[in-house]
Formats: structure tokens, C-alpha cells, sequence
């Protein structure tokens, strides 16, 4: 069961990256500004996914408060970029 | 205890499941993200990443250090309570810039912006007649 266990664990990982890079390609293409945006928001959780899996890989719980600090940070810059996009300021 | 501990075989399928299930969905989402046309399309893509795909991850971690440690570890579910507090709010405001993007880009059709959907029929029911 530890194989069974492993290569999931090693499928999910591999998939988050791929998922990454497909992430990254819509940042250089997307036509627009708020695409942009979607993408850098789409980066942040999965940032925060690979150190889920990480900590899931080393049997570790050290890893579960990086990733309540990136959900966090990573969506305070979504929200103000988005602001600025609407509004032009981020505080009125 | 640095690598992945051997667990109980009804654990392990589960955790194994919910891991298969968390890695598809992440890869169609950007897949989505990646392909679709229009940006009202492409907003679809991240939604089922944060939730279904962070769901199934989270549920696989917190199931995990359950069964390691014999008794219910749900921090993982402070993860999941914030996204479920922010993430909606963040696709909301992104999606009405994107609607003030486009009005002030002066493309009065909002629901199909860049013209991919050609003709629609008339299907609405209040037909005004000049006196």
C-alpha cells in the first residue's frame, strides 16, 4: 500500500506543477490585464497546494502553516490588483 | 518521521483516491485556464481549482495525519474556511472589472465581447409596437 500511497502522492504533485506551467503560460499570453491577474491568483493556491503536498510527502505539520500564510497573502495582492484594475485607486 | 508513513490499506485507498481525484481536476482547471476563448470562459478554470481541487487535497491531508496520529487533526480545515471566505469575493471583483474593462473599452455586448457567437436568435417575449 506505501506504492499505492507514493504514487499518488507523486501523480497530485506532478499535476499541481503541470498545472503551474500551464498557469505561467496564460501570464506571457493573456491578452488582457485581468487575465493576468486570474493567472497570479491560480499560482498562489497552487502554491499553496505543492506545500500541502510536501507536507502530505514528509509525513509533517510543519508545512500546514506555510500554507495557511500563502492562501492569506495570496489574496490580498488578487484583491488589490483587481481593485486598481476597477477603480484606479485601491483605497478611496 | 520523514517520509511517507505506511498506513492501515483502507486509509491508504482512501487517501490514494481523494489524491487522484485533487491532481485530475487541478490539470483540467488550468487545462481550462490555458484554452478557453474568452475571458468569461476562462474565469471557470480556477473556480473548480479552488474548490473541488483544494477540497480534495485538504480532505486527503486532513484524513492522513488522522489515521497517523489516531485522533481527528482538522487543521487543514482553517485553509479551507479561508478560501471559502475569499475566494468568492476575489472572482466577484475580477469579474466586474472585467465587465468595466470592457464597457469602457466600448464594446457594448457584454455577453459575447470578442464577437465569437455570431447571430443569436430573438427569443425575447415583450415586442414593442410604435403607436
Amino acid at each position: 500500500m506505501t506504492e499505492l500511497l507514493n504514487l499518488a502522492v507523486n501523480f497530485a504533485f506532478y499535476s499541481v506543477l503541470l498545472a503551474m506551467l500551464m498557469t505561467t503560460a496564460r501570464l506571457l499570453i493573456g491578452p488582457a490585464a485581468h487575465d493576468r491577474v486570474l493567472a497570479m491568483d491560480t499560482l498562489w493556491i497552487c502554491a499553496m497546494l505543492v506545500c500541502v503536498l510536501q507536507g502530505l510527502r514528509f509525513s509533517d505539520q510543519v508545512y500546514f502553516e506555510v500554507a495557511m500564510l500563502i492562501a492569506m497573502i495570496g489574496f490580498v495582492s488578487s484583491l488589490a490588483i483587481t481593485k486598481f484594475l476597477m477603480r484606479g485607486e485601491i483605497i478611496e | 518521521m520523514n517520509s511517507l508513513q505506511a498506513l492501515p490499506a483502507l486509509a491508504a485507498i482512501v487517501v490514494s483516491i481523494l489524491l487522484f481525484i485533487g491532481g485530475t481536476i487541478v490539470l483540467i482547471g488550468a487545462l481550462g485556464l490555458l484554452r478557453l476563448p474568452t475571458f468569461y470562459q476562462r474565469i471557470h478554470g480556477p473556480a473548480i481549482i479552488i474548490s473541488l481541487g483544494s477540497g480534495a487535497l485538504l480532505l486527503a491531508s486532513m484524513v492522513y495525519f488522522s489515521v497517523l496520529q489516531s485522533r481527528v487533526v482538522v487543521h487543514e480545515l482553517v485553509i479551507t474556511a479561508f478560501i471559502v471566505m475569499t475566494a468568492p469575493v476575489v472572482s466577484m471583483l475580477l469579474m466586474r472589472a472585467a465587465v468595466y474593462r470592457d464597457m469602457r473599452a466600448g464594446k457594448t455586448n457584454i455577453d459575447d465581447p470578442d464577437g465569437l457567437f455570431g447571430e443569436q436568435p430573438d427569443t425575447s417575449t415583450q415586442h414593442h409596437q410604435a403607436p
